[in-house]
């Protein structure tokens, strides 16, 4: 089997808050199509790892690089990253309480975004196709007229996904997106997930063990900033130094 | 997943401004604005009923200057969120870019019959500064109106929004703008006439400002401002831009992670808001034949946000109608009962902020709701009453039995 190509590159990147070393001389590298686990004990930097790809938080040092684009993600402003096809789902879900599911959708639905082109712009059949697509695969069709804000909270994580498919990212970043839901909820999410790699990178930080489990191909273990341990589920869980800082406790 | 979507779920290609109902609203709105209340001006006799006083037409042509300001309030408070504490600096910049016109017009008029304004003669000024130069022109003191607050708008939102400055702070250095301008003008040599700023005018045009028919075609100026203003705003609330604007208002960061520049937005819609204030302000002054430094205290713009809560926020109609409400109150008050205006402004806002969060706009809703609750208790009471009443009578079949 020949190795696909590589996709994301984050090199050597350190982040500093008020002396605590958040990133700590990280380096990583992830495949296209591939979907991987970031775990790690709190505090280990996994939010801030997906706060610096995606231009929230600029490092001190370090590079974060699209392979294909060639472009140093450290650089752009958020939604300049986002113009670069990386799409972030964050802890807490956040949808557009006031705009209907569709709405929220027609927002986050890929073409320009410029504001004087938004003055006029209007849907064109492929963004409409595209929402329509998303909305199947989410499985909000019946809600798409209902204010996001009388979602339950899993239907909010789904929709908040669904608002990144319509953007058609090349790497989906997934922070947390089975906190809090029930196990139906979760079993459906482990499954849309799994749905949306290879045809997209997706890089999923969890706590949840057992969702890891269910849908790991391979796992990254951050801790104090760096990175601990990287491998298949099974070679992390045998991994003692692992045991240590995480699973043991 | 489906390749063939149903078309019903996609949302529709345009967008809608008003439904039918909406539109005919307008259009009998406008109509009383615009041809009703000129025609009660000029037609009847003025003991009839129906007359409309001369003095109420510049009056009433204030009041839709204020429902622009209004508008444009409404849409960076209620649409982008972002509560501004000093749009009446916008305003009064529109105004003294009419007045100097109005000045210069006028010049060799004055009391001293010198072709400088009067106050610059008392201030033993000998010649005109250069920032007066070109506003004997209309065309120019009206691009001015509109340039001038639009342009330090949008070097302030562009300061200010890329430093990522937000609620409350924002609303105070907003204020702040507001004050240092009026400090500012309110200086003799800063050559705006200081504390009496710029009064006196004669003719806008060709035409007499004392002449009623002056007023009256002013007066029918600002309406179609409004109308116009109402519409664009409309426009764009209607549109992608004001779903954008919305977003940043709710969740910014995500609209960020969603891949708008929301800086940009905010600064449109922040520029437009200015813009309209601009025109406002133009066409305030020569009706009220006066434009100073009081019009930029900050308590001249916390007024102005009052209209747009009393009214409510975020629906551009009762921004209009809460302009129109508190100013119309605070002009009979004050000739009625003065010392009482400052008391009921702040009941006002306590009343506004406890019982009627989404202002006059909200009351059809609030009403409804409470009728359905009344209804539902009525039904339910009742239901409590047959069943008690059931009660009553199976408990005395059993006592029979």
């Amino acid at each position: 089997m020949t190795r696909p190509p590589l996709f994301l590159r984050i090199d050597d990147v350190s982040v500093t808050f008020d002396g605590f070393r958040a990133l700590d001389h990280l380096s990583l590298a992830i495949d296209q199509g591939e979907l991987r686990c970031i775990i790690g004990p709190n505090g280990a930097g996994k939010t801030t790892l997906m706060d610096v790809i995606t231009g929230k938080t600029r490092p001190d040092s370090g590079t974060v690089q699209l392979v294909a684009d060639t472009c140093d993600l450290t650089e752009l402003a958020e939604h300049e990253v986002v113009r670069h096809g990386v799409g972030r789902k964050f802890q807490r879900p956040t949808v557009f309480q006031g705009h209907s599911v569709i709405e929220n959708l027609e927002l986050a639905v890929h073409g320009s975004k410029s504001v004087w082109r938004a003055l006029f712009v209007r849907l064109d059949a492929e963004q409409r196709r595209t929402i329509d697509e998303v909305l199947d695969r989410i499985g909000l069709a019946d809600r798409a007229h209902d204010e996001a804000g009388t979602l339950s909270h899993g239907q909010k994580q789904w929709l908040e996904i669904g608002m990144l498919l319509a953007q058609r990212p090349k790497l989906l970043l997934v922070d947390e997106p089975v906190a809090g839901m029930t196990h139906q909820e979760t079993e459906r999410t482990a499954a849309l997930l799994q749905s949306l790699a290879g045809d997209h990178t997706v890089v999923v930080v969890e706590h949840d063990m057992d969702f890891v489990r269910s849908i790991a191909q391979k796992v990254t273990v951050l801790h104090e900033g760096r990175v601990l341990a990287e491998g298949s589920m099974a070679a992390i869980q045998a991994d003692p130094r692992v045991v240590e800082v995480y699973l043991g406790a | 997943m489906s390749t063939d979507p149903s078309p019903t779920t996609a949302p529709r290609g345009r967008y809608v401004l008003h439904t039918k109902t909406g539109w005919m609203v307008f259009a009998a709105t406008a109509t009383i604005a615009l041809v009703v209340v000129p025609l009660l001006n000029r037609l009847p006799s003025e003991s009839s009923v129906l007359h409309v006083p001369d003095f109420a037409v510049p009056l009433l042509g204030k009041f839709l200057c204020y429902a622009i300001v209004a508008l444009a309030l409404d849409l960076v408070w209620g649409y982008a969120g972002i509560l501004s504490l000093g749009h009446g600096v916008f305003f009064t910049l529109g105004g003294y870019a009419m007045g100097m016109h109005l000045m210069r017009v006028s010049a060799g008029e004055g009391v001293y019959r010198s072709e400088l304004p009067d106050f610059m003669v008392f201030l033993d000024w000998k010649e005109l500064p250069w920032y007066w130069r070109g506003f004997q022109s209309l065309p120019f003191a009206l691009a001015m109106a509109l340039f001038v607050p639009g342009a330090l708008a949008f070097v302030f939102g562009y300061f200010a929004f890329r430093s990522r400055i937000k609620g409350v702070y924002l609303s105070i250095i907003t204020q702040a703008l507001t004050y240092a301008f009026s400090l500012l003008f309110f200086r003799n040599a800063t050559g705006f006439g200081g504390n009496n700023g710029l009064t006196d005018f004669k003719r806008l045009a060709g035409f007499s400002l004392q002449d009623p028919n002056t007023k009256l075609g002013l007066y029918v100026a600002s309406g179609v401002a409004l109308a116009a203003s109402y519409l664009l705003c409309r426009f764009v609330v209607a549109g992608r831009v004001g779903k954008v604007l919305t977003a940043v208002r709710d969740a910014e960061p995500k609209a960020r992670f969603s891949g708008y520049d929301t800086v940009r937005y905010k600064l449109f819609a922040w520029t437009m808001s200015a813009v309209l204030c601009g025109v406002a302000g133009a066409l305030y002054t020569p009706q009220v034949g006066i434009i100073n430094p009081s019009e930029m205290a900050p308590s001249s713009s916390i007024e102005m946000v009052l209209w747009v809560a009393v009214g409510g926020r975020g629906t551009l109609v009762g921004a209009i109608v809460g302009a129109f409400a508190v100013s119309g109150a605070k002009s009979w008050l004050t000739a009625s009962l003065p010392s009482a205006w400052l008391y009921c402004l702040g009941a006002l806002f306590i009343v506004v902020t406890l019982v009627l969060p989404r202002g006059l706009a909200g009351l059809p809703d609030a009403a409804r709701k409470l009728r359905a609750t009344f209804e539902r208790r009525r039904r339910t009471g009742a239901k409590v009453d047959a069943r008690a009443s059931e009660g009553v009578a199976s408990e005395t079949r059993e006592e029979r039995a």
